[in-house]
């Protein structure tokens, strides 16, 4: 028996009056996962395009694989690093013991396997949790709302986990996901009626609530007693030429061999990524033309502003784009098609207000060094206003022009 | 008898001052760290609202109506002094933890808004059990937040340790978000969320329907 006729024999169970009518959701998602949805469109608005949302949703997932093999890679790389070096030693653990079954208990850094296998002892766990946690919300909602698992969650999920330090405690991750897809989607009505990035606001939720996991330099290298701050954190303290001169070149920060959180370092890894998703206009190239013009405008601005004792300051515009999640964010983030601006002029001005945010955010404020993801947070709650503006402009013109 | 039962259970939970009306949220937010305040707060509103209410019942059909707000303000204001005279002479480290909010209590929309909505048009007798009976809503949603806030945030209960926490050698990793006045608004939203689900006749209509624009043919 195939596989189709199988899921078509069960279907009768799902429907109306069926003996799993409630699970009905869970019966849909994996369907229309397998196979293209019988859902047809049944009023005026027919629109021919073979992409529907779940590839969309799909391609953004494949798209962050480079970011992430080469995120679990450096994790591993970082931290046998560390090891190597007597700096640091292996956190004692159920995850050190998998690593040593797996062959990486040497913890040779020049190893490719090695570090691969130490990466994803720390990554799959918490992508697992993510995955698994955040699931189990969706499928929850789904059912009592009765409305479809959405595919959006396979991104939502693992833009969450690639934005977490590696030693993050598997039980915040779940908290986090947790407020992330309750409070910042499913409360206002599921995918497409949020106005946050779901997965930022979890990401949110746990900076603020355990600050101690989520920032200091403690936590970017999963190595006992190793602390070691991210370029941005020294670049914090000295500017530029600190983070030269503790060895980061811009070609380092650029490739990704830095510590950071998972998905972030490597800026040519998500560029790869995002170039996909610009090619196949997923990600909308406004956008990140929009935050790169805000950024770089906004770093020679302050460039030519100067100061004596801020030497964030004085740090150009391709430091910017290297360090932090300032590439991450740009490219998986801010393009995230619900919660940004949907007018193609307001993408503009939203991608601006993204770019002039962060800049602002990690120089001027001395609270946090990385301000990618508050920047979008607060870059979502504008874009509503930024198309009403964008309309209103538009009537305006138009009954002008007929007057 | 009975109309003294609802003006003081109703603001409880169905006609809920901060739930329900959505006034009163700015000491929501600022006092509810710790529960201890917060009982205090409670305490000063509540009473405040019920002598003004009976006094501004007393003379409500001597107020001349065009000055009635400056007439209710002056005896608010009045007792609003009172009590913050009486919590500086008694209970000093609390006033000063409260500071300004037992001064803002004179602004505060719950104090007003029973004054100008119930106490201008009923009898002193029943006006007291409102101005108790709104007050009580006001503590109930206080001191879930306060609850919440203080048992998560610290891990401690009226200052009590009730889970130790990490730093102190114990097992409990604080949230430090808690700490945060906006961690208020998730909780008092939480508090709607679970009040709406209890009492459906508070869900409001929705303003339109999104129709959906496919539909399930059967086949494949």
């Amino acid at each position: 028996m195939g596989l189709r006729s199988m899921l078509d024999s069960l279907e009768p169970h799902f429907l109306k009056g069926g003996k799993l009518e409630k699970m009905y959701p869970l019966y849909e998602a994996i369907d229309t996962g397998l196979y293209s949805p019988p859902s047809v469109t049944n009023n005026t608005a027919h629109v021919r395009d073979g992409i529907d949302l779940k590839r969309i949703m799909i391609t953004v997932w494949v798209c962050t694989f480079p970011a992430m093999f080469f995120g679990m890679y450096n994790i591993g790389l970082q931290a046998n690093d560390a090891i190597a070096a007597g700096a640091g030693t292996p956190l004692e653990g159920w995850r050190e013991m998998l690593i040593a079954m797996l062959g990486g208990g040497a913890h040779d850094a020049s190893s490719l396997w090695d570090n691969m296998v130490f990466g994803a002892a720390y990554f799959l766990p918490v992508y697992a949790v993510t995955f698994i946690v955040g699931g189990f919300w969706e499928v929850l909602f789904a059912t009592i709302r009765k409305h479809e698992v959405n595919e959006g969650f396979f991104v939502t999920s693992v833009l969450f986990a690639l934005t977490l330090p590696p030693t993050i405690p598997l039980w915040q991750v779940a908290l986090g996901i947790s407020f992330g897809v309750v409070i910042g989607k499913e409360i206002f009505g599921g995918t497409g009626k949020n106005f946050l990035n779901p997965a930022l606001t979890g990401r949110a939720f746990l900076f603020f609530a355990y600050p101690a996991q989520m920032s200091g330099n403690a936590v970017w290298t999963a190595a006992d007693g190793y602390t070691g701050a991210t370029a941005l954190g020294l670049a914090a303290e000295g500017g530029v030429q600190n983070v030269v001169e503790s060895g980061i070149t811009w070609m380092d920060a650029f490739l990704g061999f830095v510590p950071g959180s998972m998905g972030e370092v490597s800026t040519l890894a998500i560029m790869i990524g995002g170039a996909v998703l610009l090619v196949m206009n997923i990600a909308s190239w406004r956008i990140v033309a929009g935050v790169m013009i805000g950024m770089v405008a906004m770093t020679l601005l302050l460039n030519a502003v100067g100061s004596d004792t801020n030497p964030l300051f004085a740090m150009p515009w391709y430091w910017h784009l290297v360090v932090g999640g300032f590439a991450f964010g740009m490219f998986f983030m801010a393009t995230d098609p619900v919660s940004a601006s949907m007018t193609n002029k307001g993408k503009w001005f939203f991608g601006a207000l993204i770019g002039v945010m962060v800049v602002m955010i990690r120089v001027i404020n001395p609270a946090y060094p990385e301000g990618m993801m508050l920047a979008i947070l607060f870059a979502n709650l504008f874009s509503p206003l930024i198309d009403h503006f964008v309309v209103q402009a538009n009537v305006k013109r138009r009954v002008a022009r007929v007057s | 008898m009975s109309q003294i039962k609802t003006v003081l259970t109703e603001p409880l939970f169905s006609k809920n001052p901060i739930a329900v009306q959505i006034l009163g949220i700015c000491s929501a937010l600022a006092v509810t760290t710790s529960l201890q305040v917060t009982l205090v707060m409670c305490l000063a509103l509540t009473s405040v609202t019920a002598l003004s209410n009976t006094g501004i019942a007393l003379i409500r059909n001597h107020i001349p109506n065009n000055i009635r707000i400056i007439v209710q303000m002056t005896i608010i204001a009045s007792l609003v002094i009172v009590v913050d005279q009486v919590l500086k002479a008694f209970a000093y480290e609390i006033s000063k933890q409260l500071s300004v909010f037992v001064g803002l209590i004179i602004t505060n929309c719950i104090v007003m808004g029973r004054a100008e909505a119930f106490a201008m048009k009923n009898g002193p007798v029943l006006s007291f059990f409102d101005g108790i009976g709104n007050g009580l809503g006001y503590s109930v949603v206080l001191i879930t937040v306060a609850v919440i806030r203080e048992l998560f945030g610290a891990g401690k209960l009226l200052g009590f340790e009730i889970l130790p926490l990490v730093t102190d050698g114990g097992w409990y990793q604080s949230n430090g978000l808690l700490l945060l006045p906006p961690s208020a608004f998730f909780i008092i939203g939480g508090f709607i969320w679970v009040l709406r689900t209890w009492k459906k006749d508070q869900v409001e209509e929705s303003e339109f329907k999104i129709l959906p624009n496919t539909e399930h043919s059967g086949g494949h």
